[in-house]
Order: C-alpha cells, then sequence, then structure tokens
C-alpha cells in the first residue's frame, strides 16, 4: 500500500483498502473556521428540528477552531459570527480556539503546521478546500463542507472513497530563484484545474528531499486546485524537526511500502523549471514569468495559506531590500507566529522601507471578502492560490498567480518581473 | 423529476462565481439564494424557477469547500445540476446535504439539450429524457455509496452499520 492506502486503512480499522474502496475512516483531526464553523451551526440547527442530539461533541480534544477569514471583524455580520464560533467552542468545551486579538492566531492551515495541530499519519479533515496544505506533514488532509464536519464532529468519522494516486516525481535541487510555487503552477498548467481530481497527488524525490517543510505545504496547498482530494508528502527528518521545535513529541512516521502502487507517475526535473505564473482566469492557465504579458499592474499581494509563509516573506524580503515599491503593495504574514518571526528578523523593516503596508494574518482579500479587495478593472499579482472571476473582488477585477519572489519582483517594476534581473 | 434547463455552455464554474466570496458570512440561506451565480450570470436569479436544472460542461462547482454554492442554488430552486464533471466537495456537498442531485452526463447529452428544454430524469433508469426534442440521452449510474445516501435523504439519514 502506498502511504494514503495505509493511513485511511489504520483509521478504518481494515488490514488492507486499495483504490475505490469506500471506507469510514476515524478522523484524528477536525478543523472548523469563522466560516465553515457557523455553517456547522446552521447544520446542528437543521438536527434539532429533525430531534437528532447534538448536545455532546464526539471528541472536543480533536477539534481546533481557526478565525481567519473575517478578521478583523468586516462588518456586523462577521463581528457575530465570530461571537458565535466563540460561543460554540465554550458551550462544546472546545479549547484549542485561536482568537484574533489573542496572541498566536492566524490562516486555519498555516495554524496547522505552526502550531503542530495535525500530526504524520493523522486523518485530518477541516472545513476549507485548503484543507490539504498539511498533508505536507505526512497526514491525509481532506476538505469537507459543513454537513460532514458536523458529521465528523458528531460522529467521529466519515466516509472517503480510496483515492487513487499520482506520483509527482521532482529530480533536483530548485534553482534559487524557483519557489515551489512555481513548481506547482507547472504542475497544475499541465495536468489541468481537474487533473488531480478525486486522486491524491504524492510528491517525492529527491527534489522534495531537499526542499525545507514550507515548501512542501505549498505544493500541498495547491493540489486543491488540480481538484484533489488531499496533496502528501512522506514524512521525514525534517518534518519530525519541524514539529519537534513545535513541541510535538509522539510521531507514527507512516509511509508507503516499498511495492507501493502508483495509477500514475509524473517527473519533472528542477534544472528546468522556471519563475511561473497563472493568468486570469484560471491557475491552470500558466506560462513561464518570461512570456507573460506585458500588463501594468495596480498591486502585488503578498499573503495567503499559499504564499506569506515565514520562507514566503523571506523570498520577498530578498527582493526588496533596499529597494521601492513602483504599485501598491501589501505583506500579510499568515500567523502571527511567523509576523513575530518577520519583525524580530528585520523582514518587516525591509518591508515598511520598501513602502509596502503590513497587515493582520487574514484570508480576506484571497477570498475577495474584505481588507483590499480589487476594484473593477484592477489588475493585482498575489502569492494566493486561485484567480477565477471575482475571486480578489470585482468580477472584472484580473489576478495573476506567482510566487513571492516573482509578486515582490513585479512590486518593484511595476510589471510582471522575472526575480532573476533584480536578484 | 421533471424541469426545464438553464445553460451554461462552459467549463470549471467555479464556486466563487456560484457564491462570491463576500456572502461567506451569510448563513441565512433564503439570502443566499438571492446570490446565487451572481459571479456569473446576474439576471440567474430572475430566470430561475422551482424545480429547474442548470447544465454545465466539465468540472462544475471546482473551488471552495464553501457548503453555500450548493445551498444558494437549492434554495432557488434548482433540483439538479448536470454537468460532463463535477469537483468533489461540491458533488459530496450537494449529496451529503441532500440539497440537489449532481448528475454527471455524456457528450451526447451536454450537445443535446439547450437553455429552455424540457426534461425528465429517471434515475432509477439512469435516463434523461428530452420531452421538448424528444430524445433520450443515458447519465452515469451513482456510485453504490452515492446511490444510498442519496436514497436515505442525506448523511445524517444514511445508516451505514445497516450495510
Amino acid at each position: 500500500m502506498n502511504i494514503v492506502e495505509k493511513i485511511l486503512a489504520r483509521g478504518s480499522g481494515k488490514s488492507s483498502v486499495a483504490p475505490d474502496d469506500v471506507v469510514f475512516a476515524d478522523v484524528d483531526k477536525v478543523m472548523m473556521h469563522d466560516v465553515s464553523g457557523p455553517g456547522v451551526l446552521k447544520v446542528f440547527d437543521k438536527l434539532k428540528k429533525q430531534g437528532i442530539s447534538v448536545d455532546k461533541l464526539w471528541d472536543p480534544t480533536k477539534v481546533w477552531v481557526a478565525e481567519d477569514h473575517f478578521v478583523p471583524s468586516a462588518d456586523k455580520m462577521s463581528a457575530e459570527n465570530i461571537v458565535k464560533l466563540s460561543n460554540f467552542t465554550k458551550q462544546y468545551g472546545i479549547e484549542k480556539h485561536f482568537k484574533y486579538g489573542m496572541g498566536q492566531y492566524g490562516i486555519c492551515h498555516t495554524i496547522s503546521h505552526e502550531e503542530a495541530m495535525v500530526m504524520p499519519g493523522d486523518v485530518y479533515v477541516g472545513g476549507d478546500s485548503h484543507t490539504n496544505t498539511t498533508g505536507a506533514l505526512g497526514a491525509f488532509a481532506c476538505g469537507l463542507g459543513h454537513t460532514d464536519i458536523a458529521y465528523v464532529l458528531l460522529h467521529g468519522n466519515i466516509w472517503f472513497k480510496v483515492p487513487e494516486t499520482y506520483y509527482f516525481k521532482l529530480n533536483g535541487k530548485l534553482p534559487d530563484h524557483v519557489m515551489a510555487k512555481d513548481v506547482i503552477l507547472k504542475i497544475i498548467g499541465d495536468i489541468g484545474n481537474d487533473g488531480g481530481a478525486y486522486r491524491t497527488m504524492q510528491f517525492g524525490g529527491s527534489g522534495i528531499d531537499e526542499m525545507s517543510v514550507e515548501s512542501r505545504l505549498t505544493l500541498c496547498n495547491m493540489t486543491t486546485e488540480a481538484g484533489a482530494k488531499n496533496g502528501i508528502v512522506e514524512p521525514d527528518q525534517k518534518v519530525v524537526d519541524y514539529l519537534s521545535k513545535r513541541g510535538a513529541t509522539n510521531f507514527n512516521l507512516v509511509t508507503g511500502d516499498s511495492d507501493a502502487e502508483y495509477s500514475k507517475i509524473f517527473e519533472y526535473e528542477s534544472s528546468e523549471m522556471e519563475p511561473m505564473i497563472s493568468k486570469p482566469f484560471s491557475p491552470d492557465n500558466t506560462c513561464v514569468v518570461g512570456e507573460a504579458p506585458s500588463v501594468e499592474l495596480d498591486k502585488s499581494y503578498i499573503g495567503s495559506c499559499t504564499g506569506a509563509k515565514y520562507e514566503d516573506l523571506e523570498a520577498a524580503a530578498k527582493i526588496l531590500k533596499g529597494r521601492k515599491v513602483k504599485i501598491r503593495t501589501e505583506v500579510l504574514p499568515a500567523a502571527i507566529s511567523i509576523y513575530q518571526r518577520a519583525m524580530e528578523n528585520g523582514l518587516l523593516k525591509i518591508f515598511l522601507d520598501a513602502g509596502v503596508t503590513v497587515g493582520p494574518p487574514t484570508c480576506g482579500a484571497c477570498c475577495g471578502a474584505h481588507m483590499g479587495v480589487l476594484a473593477k478593472d484592477e489588475i493585482c499579482i498575489s502569492t494566493t492560490n486561485r484567480n477565477f472571476p471575482g475571486r480578489m473582488g470585482h468580477v472584472d477585477s484580473q489576478t495573476y498567480l506567482s510566487s513571492p519572489m516573482v509578486a515582490a519582483a513585479s512590486a518593484v517594476t511595476g510589471k510582471i518581473t522575472d526575480p532573476r534581473d533584480l536578484l | 423529476m421533471r424541469g426545464n434547463i438553464i445553460k451554461y455552455p462552459r467549463d470549471n464554474i467555479d464556486t466563487d462565481v456560484i457564491i462570491p466570496g463576500q456572502y461567506l458570512k451569510v448563513h441565512d440561506y433564503a439570502e443566499l439564494a438571492t446570490h446565487a451565480m451572481e459571479g456569473l450570470d446576474p439576471d440567474f436569479h430572475s430566470k430561475v424557477k422551482e424545480g429547474d436544472f442548470i447544465l454545465s460542461g466539465k468540472n462544475f462547482g471546482c473551488g471552495s469547500s464553501r457548503e453555500h454554492a450548493p445551498i444558494a442554488l437549492s434554495h432557488c430552486g434548482v433540483k439538479a445540476i448536470l454537468a460532463l464533471s463535477f469537483a468533489r466537495i461540491f458533488y459530496r456537498n450537494s449529496v451529503d446535504g441532500a440539497f440537489l442531485l449532481p448528475i454527471e452526463i455524456d457528450q451526447d447529452a451536454y450537445d443535446g439539450i439547450s437553455e429552455g428544454d424540457e426534461i425528465n430524469i429517471d434515475v432509477s433508469k439512469n435516463e434523461i429524457k428530452n420531452i421538448t426534442k424528444n430524445q433520450t440521452y443515458k447519465m452515469k449510474p451513482f456510485s453504490e455509496i452515492i446511490g444510498k445516501i442519496i436514497a436515505a435523504g442525506g448523511l445524517f439519514k444514511y445508516k451505514p452499520d445497516q450495510d
């Protein structure tokens, strides 16, 4: 069995599983945020009316909650959702609630790794499509909707069809000007928005071994954009070190068997990788930066679970150091712990000196909700994950997706720019 | 199940156009319905009728996990989406929450059915009949688990232990 089959077999109490088997797997961790949490509450209300008891959760210690989409509260309705979420966690005895304005908080997927909320080998589900991110720690990490999360909260398990696995092998270390974001944009461009649909996208090879845990998180995060059920990397010493630093002690390092099967293997050479972008209006509409259209950008956005981890900020700062931005540029670290490290290590000063506005962790503009959404006809280069029509604001705005280095280089010139021009 | 078709002949209709991100804070189902398809077709709300079906191309519902998407469509009266393929979270949200039926069709049905056509969907026969054009197409049968959850009326009414 491969790693995902082994995790789902263990979770469903079976000695083995194979692609297309339907299993009910026990869940080790479940996450919801200020959008999916109130959504789950609506499901609970519906269940109560049907006479189904929602008095107790199966295990509140396995549930954790983030505030990210509408913080700082955008308006009265989003403020009320945050209150509802607080009442919910209090009522059900959920202790791990990362609150805006109270120390560590941030985008749920970033908290999942920054706070070691999820362990290798876990079956982890979250009420958000980018739950796939956390597969970089060697967990089966999968996004679900409100009804399914409500089901998990009450039953502790959920059905899955065991996915077939596409294995993406990356050979060799990436060049300095190429980031994991470029690799995943290249892959999505090759296989398409539904190229990984219903499947696992697993990453391996010497290029992945060389990569930091944060880079692997970027890869797994964007598997959602290829329609994948989950993304995963087999855990290694880097994952153990990463989680140990964050207080984790017990590890169950599940890896695939030597005769593990994959339905398809894709091979990429790191040396051939180049800085990439996705043009509007689809993540699979990719090209190398060298072939980018000559557009006048209005804004550069360095934020989100995809593109505002510490290493993302560090890469952007390398470009922005000693330079001034030519267009509106925002940096929003994805969690307070990252914000703090960025302050301690001088990155915030580099950003502020360059003219960048540094904001609090939020999903805000990435999903077109608030805090810097785009106007009609505005064009943005962004380290986020999606660029469908209206994703970051007005339906006639445009978003180009890129790595933090490309977004920073483009902020300096006002045009889509290869970081090699400024390194 | 009988109804009329609203056709969007394109691929990758994503959740950001089905229900834009600014409405994620809304959890009132009737209010969500007033914003359905706002990112793609501002006239959708005025043209949709109780019992209608939407027909579209590949990868319908891709993007976010927001259950708001099937909720908004179902509370406009949409009973089924007919598409060449579906994104996985939209598909399972539709079924597990018992909001609407996601029906996978083939190219013949996609090409043959036009905006406004009246069709009848017979899930027991995996058959779609175009009453307006007097044509019949096959639908892809539901997998076993999906069929059972639909028959039960959603995930919470489905009893896996009785299998």
